[in-house]
């Protein structure tokens, strides 16, 4: 932790300053946290009149259940699917924009939106233009290519729709990162790159690219974490988990299982393992950043 | 960056970039069509890419039938609200951690930060148990006290004291809870952080009290941090989801996002998807203008948001 010397010598203010950010987050951080820690060593009836104390059962439970195991890998085909198109995309329009040079805020601007629209809202404009009966692109398949298109009934169609709705809002996102962390790239290098005959494909992937892996790390965390859990919008605005639990990823069925299940054990079970993952894969990132600030000085 | 003469790629660039434009507005520009149709074209297969005249018909109906007057001012008031929340309370909490000295600095600072990329939907069982009972924590402390039995010592008859006060169905449940995160105080510290010693140094010399220099230097000095953090929260506020529809059951009280699921046509209804498109613009329409307006704040603030 970095430390100022320049110190105000104040006795009590620092903790009356400090006292509004401590309450809300141990009122609504630590306590529920812990309470969910609690319920996750529990089993109790859906009404919550009686619970006992079980240990790991409901996480034992929880990874024998295929459901579970399904909804798992649900979540790892969703997240990477999005990841992969969303950062290939981003990726590509960025290196486009910054090859031109010029218009970079016009271009910019023409590319931001997406970021700003909710992601419920995203789910919907895809669910229109994917409807089996009145979408643009269902029946352009149809007609092109003979494709049955039907995202409320198949399984892979829905999971493509909902890929489509989340990757396509954090186009925006990882295009602005992108575009930042390509402006940041010395010119010399590439210059110097193309003095030496290396064509503009070799001076990307030799160059460009490799510097470019912080910011990488960084948007493929931030892209995870997206379609973990923000993701719930799309999902409950247009499969609802269907067809037949299909894109049940981990953070609907907590919902269902907690909420509409009334499970409340392994609902909290299943909190607790996504809060791992996310911890898991924050440390990660943590890690990186730190080695990358070493490196640069 | 043109180093070279390469005017094929040149050109490839140009048509990449207008198709991936043309290809990321798409489905913005083929909803703004769909809501200036009567339902007649909507339902046409395939649907008329020329726009109608119905746009303002079918927002009237969609605005009526979404009872959207109501859900966008509860959007309006927890997006704003969860916006200057976490704004202040991370302002004063950053101040406190990079500008004193305290014996209990690291605990504090420890506190804040693990919550750091711990979103909301980790936790919403217990947290739902917490904003329908915000005294359930002091609840347990009295009972584990065993207060009841002292006060009804005292009061020589059986007394049961419950204290409950619920957050569900209100604009602080809706809030307050979103308030409880790190990156805005994790932001404002590194902030901090990069701001000259001397300039506190010279404050402390000059006899400025620590408020004195928080609202005289510091404040001005984080207005863009400040512009770009509105930005991201507001957007972010606007568009929750899951919190909204698990802590509000009157209709009353949800708000826009969550709304729009009613004007979704369900196989049984007519295929009003030009009422529908028509809602989802009004809805997405004030995050899409706080972007836009504020871009260059929003850009940098994002950016900076990696280190």
């Amino acid at each position: 932790m970095i430390k100022k010397r320049a110190y105000f010598k104040t006795r009590s203010l620092p903790y009356l300053l400090i006292l509004p950010q401590i309450v809300i987050t141990v009122t609504f951080f630590y306590w529920p946290a812990v309470q969910g820690l609690l319920a996750s060593f529990q089993v109790s009836d859906p009404f919550g009149f009686r619970s006992r104390f079980v240990w790991f059962d409901n996480f034992i439970t929880l990874f024998s259940d295929p459901l579970y195991l399904k909804s798992m890998l649900t979540t790892l085909i969703f997240s990477g699917s999005v990841a992969v198109v969303s950062i290939t995309c981003g990726l590509f329009l960025a290196t486009m924009a910054n090859r031109v040079l010029r218009f970079t805020t016009l271009t910019r601007t023409l590319l931001i939106w997406p970021y700003a629209i909710a992601p419920a809202i995203s789910g919907i404009l895809w669910l229109f233009l994917l409807h089996p009966s009145y979408g643009v692109v269902s029946i352009s398949l149809e007609n092109w290519f003979g494709l049955d298109w039907n995202p409320l009934l198949e399984s892979s169609h829905a999971m493509l729709l909902i890929v489509m709705a989340s990757a396509w809002k954090n186009i925006s996102y990882n295009f602005v990162f992108f575009l930042a962390g390509l402006q940041a790239v010395p010119h010399s290098l590439i210059e110097a790159a193309a003095m030496d005959g290396a064509s503009p494909f070799r001076r990307f992937w030799a160059i460009t690219f490799p510097m470019l892996s912080p910011t990488m790390f960084f948007v493929t965390v931030m892209t995870i974490i997206f379609s973990f859990f923000e993701s719930f919008g799309v999902i409950h605005a247009v499969t609802q988990g269907g067809p037949g639990g299909s894109t049940n990823i981990l953070v609907y069925k907590v919902y269902q299982d907690g909420f509409i299940g009334l499970n409340l054990g392994s609902s909290s079970a299943q909190s607790i393992v996504l809060m791992l993952l996310i911890v898991l894969i924050t440390t990660l990132q943590f890690k990186y950043v730190e080695r990358k600030v070493q490196y640069t000085g | 960056m043109m180093v070279e003469k390469t005017p094929i790629l040149d050109t490839f660039t140009y048509f990449a970039l207008i198709f991936g434009i043309l290809v990321v507005g798409f489905p913005i520009l083929y909803a703004v069509i769909a809501a200036t149709l009567p339902i007649e074209d909507v339902s046409r297969v395939p649907m008329s890419m020329i726009p109608g005249d119905q746009l303002f018909n079918n927002i009237a109906e969609a605005w009526g039938r979404g009872n959207l007057d109501t859900q966008l001012l509860n959007s309006f008031i927890m997006a704003s609200g969860i916006t200057f929340g976490k704004i202040i309370v991370s302002l004063f909490g950053a101040f406190s951690i990079v500008y004193f000295d305290y014996r209990l600095r690291p605990l504090a600072f420890a506190t804040v930060f693990c919550t750091l990329m711990l979103p909301i939907e980790v936790r919403i069982l217990p947290t739902y148990e917490m904003a329908a009972n915000i005294f359930g924590p002091l609840q347990s402390v009295w009972d584990a006290l065993g207060l009841d039995g002292i006060i009804s010592w005292f009061a020589r008859h059986d007394v049961e004291v419950t204290l409950e006060f619920s957050l569900l169905d209100s604009y602080a449940g809706l809030i307050l809870p979103l308030t409880a995160s790190a990156t805005c105080t994790f932001l404002f510290r590194q902030f901090f952080l990069t701001i000259p010693e001397e300039l506190c140094e010279a404050a402390k010399m000059d006899g400025a009290s620590p408020m004195t220099f928080f609202w005289r230097i510091l404040l001005p000095l984080s207005k863009t941090n400040i512009a770009a953090l509105v930005v991201i929260e507001f957007v972010y506020g606007w568009n929750q989801y899951l919190w909204p529809l698990l802590i509000t059951t009157n209709p009353k009280m949800t708000t826009a996002v969550i709304g729009l699921h009613h004007l979704l046509p369900s196989p049984e209804d007519p295929p009003d998807w030009h009422i529908a498109m028509a809602g989802a613009l009004i809805v997405m329409l004030p995050p899409i203008l706080v972007v836009l307006c504020m871009q260059r704040w929003f850009v940098k603030g994002l950016v900076e948001k990696e280190k």
